[in-house]
């Protein structure tokens, strides 16, 4: 009973002479808030102490020195070399790849479709804004894991088996473990190839904005769109030719099985990226709809009275207006897709969770591959967040 | 009894707590005003007492079997459906050589094979449901190895099923042996030995396959069945149980080789002794009574045997059961409601039935196979 009456005994000096000390509001506040704190502190080290002499108890050993055992386990894909003798560490490393990979790419297509079901759906063609409104109710109606197991399924079932694959000038073949594509091989000098196109999107970007300065200041157009592409194609395409063609391409051929020797997409990462991206586009799609129309008509009309086209008055006037609106729910379905990528284990694609769960079976380590997966999640979300309100204040209204 | 906590709850051996008498209240509270100082303050200790009673509950390790004779039933991990082994029929009764085993338990103790009740657990989620003691036991075909024996906190509490693991494949792709498999995708139940044989044995082999991971057994063979691996592995007795499942389970073959000792029986949590002897003398308790002929057709016969192994085994003699904690007639009441280990093994994946399995290693050992019990004595 010690720490309870501790908490009163100091409170009751320091009341008011004609109040009783627990009914004056402030002490009471200050006894509850102390209380609450106390009652926490002991939850979670009771907890703690609890989980931990349990595990004692059942001989489970804790700590995260599992992770340098040797896993033993295959992984269907892997972004980074792996062997089945390396250690649990990498195996969760290339889950957490494998989760980005997912993510990174579902953002990417899901903010394209996003807008263009979002335009779409404010188009002045019926039936087009018609199409975009039933994909967007159809879609976002349907709980997700179906629709990713519907995918799933829909790619197996569609695709012939890898003796009659679909092949595109021999090259490119698509069957039911996956689309493959030539694999390329990088010989000495191909770096030569990386540093130009590295140089050529820095070229790019500084072109742009001498161009919008210049345009600023004299009014004089420059083609932006050509002198860009030309930059990032041809700088590394002219590398390529210089060092003398240092890059080769192994092409898929016919083995007993499968087809060997090329790079596979497989039909896990494909079926996921298409839910997730056309769940997420769905969202994104009202999120646009909702930023566009939240510009008043007004300026639309006055885009339209200074002369401009239908596409620059989208591009120059509306969008940016509408960007203010749309960024913080936007950055909400980045976030959404990200986690969603966790249900990649009902189709068996090796993402993080799907990894890290095979690791907690293996080893009985439930408590330190939760809190991996808590801390992974945590931080991609966290550092998608801070990124996303950077961009959001970079766009915000300034107010002169 | 044990001291836990800053706030002094007294955990006794029962699991339950109280929290000391507060005799000096009314000196700490003035009188007349303490009344709602009072009742916050049992709110309070009341909060407390729930949050951690059942965290401390569980440090207690309390008696398994006395807690399932106080709840009445005992809970068993099963599989989410593996024929011959545990699944669900039409009526939703559970049946199979795992479940039987699991009310032959239920038998001992209640006297009453009906006092089970089965979670269905995945692969995944088994050993941690039972290291949180969601389940009494796991009776799951799950193999036995060194590493789960030691670092989950587990007990194996004996083998009802000597296994290993094969592979399965269409038969037009015209494989003979594993060994031709190189290249090819294989489609596994994640958390399961079987994935790590499977690593092992085309890394031996220095074969190349691709390996797709599922988190369930009917996701598994869902996938396989649609095309996207060339191979299905899993031990021999679940490619034949889940053979049955496929479109056409002719178009399908299982390759001779057997590349792993699988040996499946019963898990318990480490550290209540009790309880795990049981669980192994429950088993013991079947193979022993096929060894002695003992069957569900003749058990009121054996009962008035003269053979003295007979009458002991039976409980007319000795009292065995009760040093186990249950009733001398336990094994009179296990094969009266389940059988012996020929009759559920016939049962349930015998040659008379779908999966047609033959004794082989699961012969007794006078037999020729490996089942083989202490003497109950």
């Amino acid at each position: 009973m010690a720490n309870m009456t501790d908490g009163i005994m100091p409170a009751r000096g320091t009341s008011a002479p004609k109040v009783a000390f627990f009914n004056d509001p402030k002490t009471r506040s200050l006894i509850f808030q102390g209380l609450a704190l106390a009652l926490l502190v002991f939850v979670i080290f009771t907890a703690v102490t609890n989980a931990v002499t349990n595990l004692r108890n059942q001989n489970i050993a804790g700590g995260f020195g599992f992770l340098d055992q040797t896993a033993g386990f295959g992984i269907s894909q892997t972004p980074i070399p792996w062997s089945e003798s390396m250690s649990y560490g990498r195996a969760f490393l290339i889950g957490l790849l494998n989760t980005l990979l997912v993510a990174i790419v579902g953002i990417f297509f899901a903010t394209i479709l996003g807008f263009i079901v979002g335009i779409a759906r404010l188009s002045p063609n019926w039936v087009i804004s018609k199409i975009a409104y039933w994909y967007v109710e159809v879609i976002r109606n349907l709980p997700l894991l179906f629709q990713i197991l519907f995918w799933y399924l829909a790619v197996l079932a569609s695709m012939p088996t890898p003796r009659n694959s679909h092949s595109l000038f021999g090259l490119f073949f698509a069957n039911q473990r996956g689309i493959t594509v030539p694999r390329p091989i990088f010989e000495p000098g191909s770096g030569y190839i990386g540093i130009a196109l590295v140089l050529g999107i820095v070229a790019a970007f500084v072109v742009r904005s001498w161009a919008y300065k210049r345009q600023a200041a004299t009014g004089q157009q420059f083609p932006v769109a050509a002198s860009m592409a030309v930059l990032i194609l041809g700088l590394p395409i002219l590398a390529y030719l210089l060092t003398g063609r240092p890059v080769s391409f192994a092409y898929a051929e016919q083995g007993r099985f499968n087809l060997t020797g090329g790079m596979t997409l497989i039909p896990e990462f494909v079926a996921l990226t298409v839910a997730l991206v056309a769940y997420t586009a769905a969202f994104i799609g009202e999120i646009v709809r909702a930023g566009i129309q939240a510009v008043s008509y007004g300026q639309t009309e006055a885009g339209r009275s200074l002369g401009l086209a239908e596409g620059r008055i989208l591009n120059l006037v509306v969008v940016p207006q509408a960007l203010r609106v749309i960024i913080p729910p936007l950055t909400s379905q980045y976030l959404n897709l990200a986690k969603n990528s966790s249900l990649a284990v009902g189709i068996g694609y090796p993402d993080m969770v799907s990894v890290g769960g095979t690791i907690l079976n293996q080893t009985g380590q439930a408590i330190e591959i939760i809190a991996m997966w808590m801390g992974c999640y945590l931080t991609i979300s966290i550092v998608t967040s801070i990124f996303m309100n950077w961009y959001n204040q970079r766009i915000a209204l300034v107010e002169r | 009894m044990q001291k836990c906590g800053v706030f002094g709850v007294n955990v006794h051996d029962d699991g339950a707590f109280r929290v000391p008498a507060q005799d000096n209240k009314q000196t700490t509270f003035r009188v007349g005003k303490a009344a709602t100082m009072k009742r916050i303050v049992s709110t309070l200790a009341l909060g407390a007492a729930l949050g951690f009673g059942t965290t401390a509950a569980l440090a207690q390790a309390p008696s398994t079997l006395r807690n399932i004779q106080n709840k009445g039933f005992v809970q068993c991990g099963v599989t989410q459906g593996l024929a011959g082994f545990s699944m669900p029929d039409s009526a939703g009764n559970w049946t199979g050589l795992d479940v039987d085993l699991c009310r032959a338990i239920a038998a001992a103790i209640f006297n009453d094979p009906t006092k089970v009740r089965f979670s269905p657990l995945s692969a995944k989620d088994r050993f941690t449901a039972l290291q949180s003691g969601e389940v009494d036991l796991l009776s799951r075909n799950t193999t036995w190895t060194l590493q789960r024996d030691t670092s989950l906190g587990l007990n194996f509490a004996g083998i009802n099923y000597y296994d290993g693991q094969g592979f399965m494949v269409r038969k037009s792709l015209n494989v003979k042996s594993a060994r031709e498999l190189s290249g090819a995708s294989v489609c596994v139940q994640t958390g399961t030995t079987t994935e790590l044989n499977v690593a092992d044995f085309f890394r031996a082999n220095n074969l190349k396959y691709e390996p797709v991971v599922f988190a369930s057994a009917d996701e598994t063979i869902k996938a396989y069945d649609s095309g996207r691996c060339d191979v299905f592995t899993t031990d021999a007795s679940g490619l034949y149980a889940e053979r049955v499942k496929l479109a056409k389970p002719d178009d399908h073959v299982v390759l001779p080789e057997i590349i792993s000792k699988e040996p499946l029986g019963p898990v318990v949590r480490h550290g209540d002794d009790q309880w795990l002897d049981v669980v192994k003398w429950v088993h013991f308790a079947m193979v022993t009574a096929e060894e002695l002929n003992i069957t569900k057709a003749n058990l009121d016969q054996m009962l008035q045997s003269t053979n003295p192994e007979i009458r002991r085994v039976l409980g007319v003699e000795g009292n065995g059961g009760e040093a186990l904690g249950l009733t001398k007639d336990w094994v009179v009441r296990i094969v009266r409601h389940v059988g012996n280990y020929a009759e559920i093994f016939d049962r349930n994946v015998g040659p008379s039935t779908r999966l047609g399995i033959s004794r082989g290693l699961n012969a007794l050992w006078t037999k020729g196979g490996l089942q083989y019990a202490p003497p109950i004595r």
